[in-house]
Parts: C-alpha cells; structure tokens; sequence
C-alpha cells in the first residue's frame, strides 16, 4: 500500500477495512463456507454504498474516484479485501461497471447497459465476467465463440471459473469472432445458458462454469465493436491485476503479521523462533518480498488509472510478481508455522486461499509473462 | 541562500552553453568504464584528468564546494542543474566515485583548513585521483573489525608520525590512483568501535605494494594493497585519534550516496547509450528461440523483475526521506537476490551458445556466459545479501540479535581465527 496516502483515500481505506472487520470477521466466514453466496445481499449492498463499485465509473455515469485516480482509490479497498480475505466479488463488478461506464462515454450504451451498471453502483445487482477468451491465449485456444446471425449474435461455449456465477444477474461474455474479440452482455437467465455451480480452493468466494449453447443476444448488446473489442478486454485485464494484485498485497501482509507475531511467541529448545538465524533469514526474504510486491502494486494501480504508456507492462508486472512470490510468501507462512498452519481452525489458510486464487485468475503469472514479453519484442522490433 | 548568487536557473542557461560548446559527446567508455587493456585504461584516465581541469578552467568544477578551496560555493540544486544539462556529454566519469563522493566528500566534513587547502583545490583540479582503503582481506562485512594498524614512531613524541602495516583490499582502480583515505587500528586496548583512526595517504610511495586482483572473468581493476613500514606525519590524521568509527560512518554514508551525492558530478536523466548486457529478446533470437513460449516467460520474468527492483527503489527511497533509512537493507536484499536471477534468465535464453563468444561481437566481460559466472557479484559487493537478512530481521522487524564474540571485548582479545592446541 502507498506509503502517503490523502486524507480522503485514507478514510475510504479506513471505513471499508472497519466495515469488513465488523461484517464478515475471519469467524463468520469460516462458519459460512457452505452457504451458496458467501455474503448476504445486504453486506455488498452496504459495501457499495461506502464506493466498492464506483470507483472507476465516469461522474456522469454516477460514479467518482477519491483521489482522480480511481484505480489507486481501488486498489485501496482491494487491499482491504485481502487483508481481510472478504467475500464478494469486488474484482468482476468493478471489471464490468468499467467497461460500461467507458461505452456510455462512447456514446454506445442501451437501455441494459444502463440498468446494469445501475444496479452494480447500487449494489443491487451482480454482474461479472465470463473470459472465454484473452490476450494471452492463441485463437484457437479461446473456449467461448460469438458469431452474427441477423441482427443477433449467437454464442457458443463454456468458461471456467466465473466467479459468484450463480449470483449474476449479467454476464459480460467474453469471445472469438472472425477478426477478432467479442464482448456481449447478457442476462443469465437467457434461453441457452446454464450455470454449475463449482467447487473452489477459497472458502470465502464462490464460482461457477457457465455454458452457453447458441445463446442469442440482441446486437444492442454489444459492449464495443463486434470482432473489435482486444483493446477494452485489454484493458479489462489491466483494472482486474490491479485489483488482484492489491488483494494479494493484503493477504501477505496479513500472513506476514501473523508469521512475525509466532516467531516471537512460539519458544523451542528454550528460545523464540525468532531468535533462530536460519529463521531470521527467512523472514527477512519474506520482507522483501513484501516491500516488492507493494511497491509493483502502487505503480501499477498508478499506471493504469493514469493510462500511462507503462500500464500494460507494470500491470502484469505486478500480476506476474506478486503471483508467483504472493503464493511462495503464504507457503512460507505455513511452513514457519508447522502443523498448526495446515489447520482449518488456524486462520492462515484463509490467506494462503486468498493468494492462491488471486495468482489464477485473470491471467496466471506465466501467461502474463508470455504478454511482457510480446510487448517487449514488439518495442524492439519497432527500434 | 545569499542575494548575489546566481539563480538555478541562469546557472543552467550558462552550464548549458559552456558545455555545449565545449564538451564532446559521451563515449562509451564514460558509461561502462570498460577498457580492452592498460594501455587503454591510462588513457582513458588522462583523458579523465584532462576533462576534469577543464572543468574547472571553465568554472564549473565543484559547483557544491566552498569558494576558499576552488568550488562554487553554490547548492546542491545548481548541482543538479549542471548534472542534467551534462546528458549525454564526456565527463570525468572515473573521478565521480570514489574521487569525489565518498573521499572528498569526507575530506570537506572532517579535514583540518590546512589539509582541505592542500587537497580539495587538486581534486578540482584533475590533479589528485582518491580511493577508499576499507575492506581487509580479514574480513569483508565487518568493517570495524580491521586489523591494519597505525602505531606512533618510536623515534618521534607525542605529535610525531606514525607507522603504518597491515593490508586492504577490494580497492578498485588503486593502481592509478595518487591518494587514499584509509581506516586503521590505533588502539588495540578499547572494543573495535573505539580504536580505529582515520588517515589520508600518498598511494604510490615506498611501503605501498599495490597487487592488481584478477577476477574469474579476466578483468583486474580491483586491487589489494600492502603497507609494510609506511611512515605517515600526524598532520595527515583526519579527526581525533580513535575517533575513526564516527568518521567512518559519515563517510560510508557519502559511499552509499555514490553518485546521488551533491558533491559528484554525474550526469542525470541519462539514457544508457549502449546498454552493457544484450537485451534478453536479443539473446533469445540469437538462441533461435524467439517463437518458444518457454522462452517469452522468461524474457517476461527479466522485465517484470527489473520493473519490480525499480518499484522498490522508489518506494524505500520515498521511506527514507521521511527517516526509515533501515529499509535501504529490504533494497539490498532484493536488488542482490533480483539481480542474480536476471542473470540466470539471460543464461538460460542463450542456451549452449552461452559457452562460448565471438571476440570480434562480444568482450570477455559483456558475454552472457561470463556475466552468469560473476552472477553472485550482485550479492557480496557492498556488503553480502546474508549480512542484509541480519540487518532486515533485527533492525526492520526487530527480532533478536545474532550473539556477537567482540562486543565488549578489548580488540586484542577478540578471538580472530581457530583457537588452537
């Protein structure tokens, strides 16, 4: 987390970070791991009111940031999230209340769009996103395909995982068209769609695969030009690792915590582990890590709220860094922990959970390596 | 700031004009400080003093330093000034560090009027190269824990000279250079901290054996030094006798501010003309492998880990103006830890062609092969990632200190090898 934060970014931090400590304590939720949602209605209504979801949503549309970065006022709240290891889905609403909110500005939103992204300031309503297919995968790799017909589109396949998939009331489907990507809103209650609810590594947080057998859409509910939308999807991935990588800043941090206050408290051999240098030097590892993962974090909720021409490349820095040393980090924990951090009563795996998922969606640390690197190789061909 | 200085701004008009007109371009040996041979190197050197004396010809040398000694007496923002006008321009690159900042940067806190009339005018001047004499081959990351020592001539009293013996080491480019600022012993009766002593020294004198040390990748710049029987006057103190660790605090502070420090100068905002190291894209097409996804994670991973080690420079940066210097250790850390594994990235795209260069493409020491040897360079110079885990866990997160066999313990005693028998 940024090191100087404004009065008002702070208290946007500060009353997410109480509400949450106050709403969904690591006591409920571990109580709470069967039930179908993972949060009431009320608690993400309440939660949208203090701006979970309007953060990167245009004034006119009825959003607003803090600060005039509202990546960075987001990434504030993700933090919190992680911290906390809070329930919903804060990563997919904010994903879609963006990318409608930048169609409205385009001058392009229907009556659907409008109602949704209503609905997703309120708090009302759910929508999140069905990636079928991603920057990162070759054409023939995508796994959701949208074709015309008429004055529809049709769209076929199958994504997995989609989170709160059961909860949505929308989807923001993502596919391949001749010529390129396809976004396309739709209701889930659609004819054609079905939604499986899946089991997931995070107690907290729910997921489901949504199939989708020639579903129809009106053409109206196109989000972006059809075979046109590579650079919003793009754009799409940046705003989620941010989110994501924030997050995970918050379940190391929270891990971390947890892992210093044991090393002093726990005694073997009539000495607190902290005192063991092997020990010292792993947690002094560990804090590096640390340090790296919050400092690649900022940058990137900088960058990308300021859509400087470093976004894309800090974006999947972060989401690739903190991917791979987030889960190692938690890992640690446990392993400093002993047995009692492979407990379900211990409060570490929530963390561990946290970071693990967090590395997974939206593009896992290899795949956005694999994008640095076409930008790279693209920037030196060009020179 | 006086009513008669000039402003930052009309410094910068007229720094831009002098050296418009009267320094040539960078060249590539500024930046890299590489050179084939010897012979090259001495030239580069005289090329260096040369530049040097026409900076201060032109009124532009020491731009921080007092008036009474040949500066300018100006601030550290005309420094800056000046620093980023010279992009891109030749510069004195090997007096920067460590002529200037740490040495003359130590010699202006600590030096006696006589001593800063004697010297600083010279360093201005090109005429007087400096090195640091720190590190012993004893030890390396406990600095105060030297054992080259300082006695007073027994044919002289109170105020007499002194005779120095011992060995330092880890010098770089002594071989060339006219003075050294050295840490010695002087008390062998009081804990390490508070018997060292701080002296200034002619290197190339009777006494001074200076030993080029090869590294294993061909290059010699760093050097050891032997002192045996070198006498020193007492008017080349610095500082109080066996106040030598308060001085060598502030003077390790100017070390870690290198080239950051307001009494270098050192161009700023510069974009590396010719990086040293391929580009990782470059090696892996030279590899064959620029379609193999294998190989665009790992040119990813490069990337993202340089932006990452850049992140947290800014980030500790911005703790430390606001006091955490202790964090500086997590940068180290991560710096030696990051740095090693961009050079096994680099080695793994190059694949069996790390083995071997072609001269007439690639020096000894730019190869990818050789830079995956010298890999572990990034984590002991400067003190060993290992000695930063200490510092991060006791001085960061506050854990329990390692035990110590010297503290508080006359240096004498302080046990300095295996016992034996």
């Amino acid at each position: 987390m940024l090191h100087e934060l404004t009065s008002d970014q702070d208290m946007l931090r500060d009353t997410t970070a109480r509400f949450l400590s106050d709403r969904v304590p690591l006591s409920k939720l571990r109580k709470d791991r069967d039930d179908p949602a993972g949060f009431s209605a009320a608690y993400w209504a309440d939660g949208a009111q203090l701006g979970w979801t309007s953060l990167l949503v245009g004034e006119d549309d009825g959003g607003g940031s803090v600060s005039g970065n509202g990546a960075v006022d987001l990434s504030l709240i993700a933090y919190e999230f992680g911290k906390h290891a809070a329930p919903g889905p804060l990563v997919d609403c904010n994903v879609v209340a963006s990318a409608l909110s930048n169609q409205m500005g385009a001058g392009q939103n229907g009556e659907l769009q409008r109602a949704v992204l209503q609905d997703l300031l309120t708090g009302a309503g759910i929508a999140t996103s069905c990636l079928g297919a991603a920057p990162w995968l070759p054409d023939s790799g995508a796994t959701i395909t949208i074709r015309k017909n008429g004055d529809d589109v049709v769209i076929d396949g199958s994504v997995r995982p989609v989170e709160s998939g059961m909860q949505a009331g929308h989807f923001l489907v993502t596919g391949r068209s001749e010529g390129g990507m396809t976004q396309v809103l739709v209701p889930s209650s659609t004819p054609g769609l079905t939604i499986k609810p899946l089991k997931a590594i995070d107690v907290t947080r729910r997921f489901a695969r949504v199939d989708f057998a020639s579903v129809r859409a009106p053409a109206s509910a196109l989000i972006g030009a059809f075979g046109g939308a590579g650079a919003q999807v793009s754009r799409q991935i940046q705003n989620a690792a941010v989110m994501l990588s924030a997050e995970s800043v918050g379940a190391m941090d929270a891990a971390f915590d947890m892992t210093v206050d044991w090393a002093f408290n726990r005694y073997t051999f009539g000495r607190a582990l902290a005192s063991y240098q092997a020990l010292k030097h792993r947690f002094a590892d560990m804090k590096s890590w640390l340090e790296a993962s919050h400092a690649v974090s900022d940058a990137a909720a900088e960058a990308v709220g300021g859509q400087t021409a470093l976004a894309a490349e800090t974006a999947s820095a972060a989401k690739s860094y903190i991917g791979e040393q987030g889960v190692e980090l938690a890992q640690d924990c446990v392993q400093l922990h002993g047995g009692i951090g492979v407990t379900y009563e211990h409060d570490l795996h929530f963390f561990l959970r946290r970071v693990t998922l967090d590395r997974l969606l939206y593009g896992t640390p290899a795949e956005h390596r694999r994008m640095i690197a076409a930008m790279q190789i693209n920037q030196e061909q060009a020179a | 700031m006086s009513e008669d200085m000039e402003s930052v701004e009309d410094f910068r008009a007229r720094a831009r004009t002098w050296i418009k007109a009267n320094l040539g371009p960078m060249l590539g040996w500024d930046m890299s400080q590489h050179c084939e041979n010897d012979e090259e190197e001495n030239k580069a050197v005289a090329r260096d003093r040369a530049l040097q004396r026409k900076l201060y010809d032109g009124g532009f040398a020491g731009i921080c330093f007092p008036k009474e000694y040949g500066g300018l007496g100006l601030t550290p923002d005309h420094n800056r000034a000046f620093n980023e006008e010279l992009a891109g321009h030749e510069y004195p690159s090997r007096l920067s560090v460590p002529t200037f900042s740490p040495c003359a940067s130590t010699l202006l806190e600590w030096a006696t009027p006589e001593q800063k009339a004697m010297h600083l005018p010279a360093i201005l001047k090109g005429d007087e190269v400096w090195v640091q004499l720190l590190s012993e081959p004893g030890g390396g990351s406990d600095v105060a824990g030297i054992s080259t020592g300082a006695v007073r001539a027994k044919d002289s009293g109170a105020n007499g000279d002194w005779i120095l013996n011992g060995s330092k080491v880890w010098t770089s480019r002594a071989w060339w250079a006219d003075w050294g600022l050295i840490l010695v012993r002087t008390n062998w009766d009081v804990p390490k901290h508070q018997g060292m002593s701080v002296f200034i020294m002619p290197l190339q004198q009777p006494g001074v054996e200076i030993h080029r040390i090869e590294r294993l990748n061909g290059e010699s710049e760093a050097c050891q030094e032997f002192f045996t029987d070198v006498r020193i006057p007492d008017s080349d103190r610095l500082g109080e006798v066996d106040a030598g660790w308060t001085i060598g605090q502030r003077w390790m502070y100017h070390e870690r501010l290198g080239h950051n420090s307001p009494y270098v100068t050192h161009p700023i905002g510069l974009k590396q003309a010719g990086p040293l190291e391929p580009s990782t894209v470059a090696i892996a097409r030279k590899a064959g492998r620029l379609g193999d996804p294998a190989a665009h994670e790992l040119i990813g991973e490069h990337r993202a880990l340089g932006i990452v080690t850049q992140q947290l420079q800014r980030r500790i940066a911005a703790a430390a103006g606001k006091g955490n210097t202790d964090l500086s250790s997590v940068d180290r850390l991560f710096r030696g830890v990051a740095s090693a594994r961009r050079s096994t990235i680099a080695f793994e795209l190059a694949g069996s062609g790390a083995s071997v260069w072609d001269e007439d493409e690639e020096n000894a020491t730019e190869a990818v092969g050789m830079n995956f040897l010298m890999r572990q360079v990034g984590s002991i110079g400067g003190g060993t990632t290992e000695i930063s885990r200490n510092v991060v866990a006791e001085r960061v997160l506050g854990m329990p200190r390692e035990p110590s066999g010297d503290k508080g313990v006359a240096f004498r005693d302080v046990q300095r090898g295996p016992k034996r028998g």
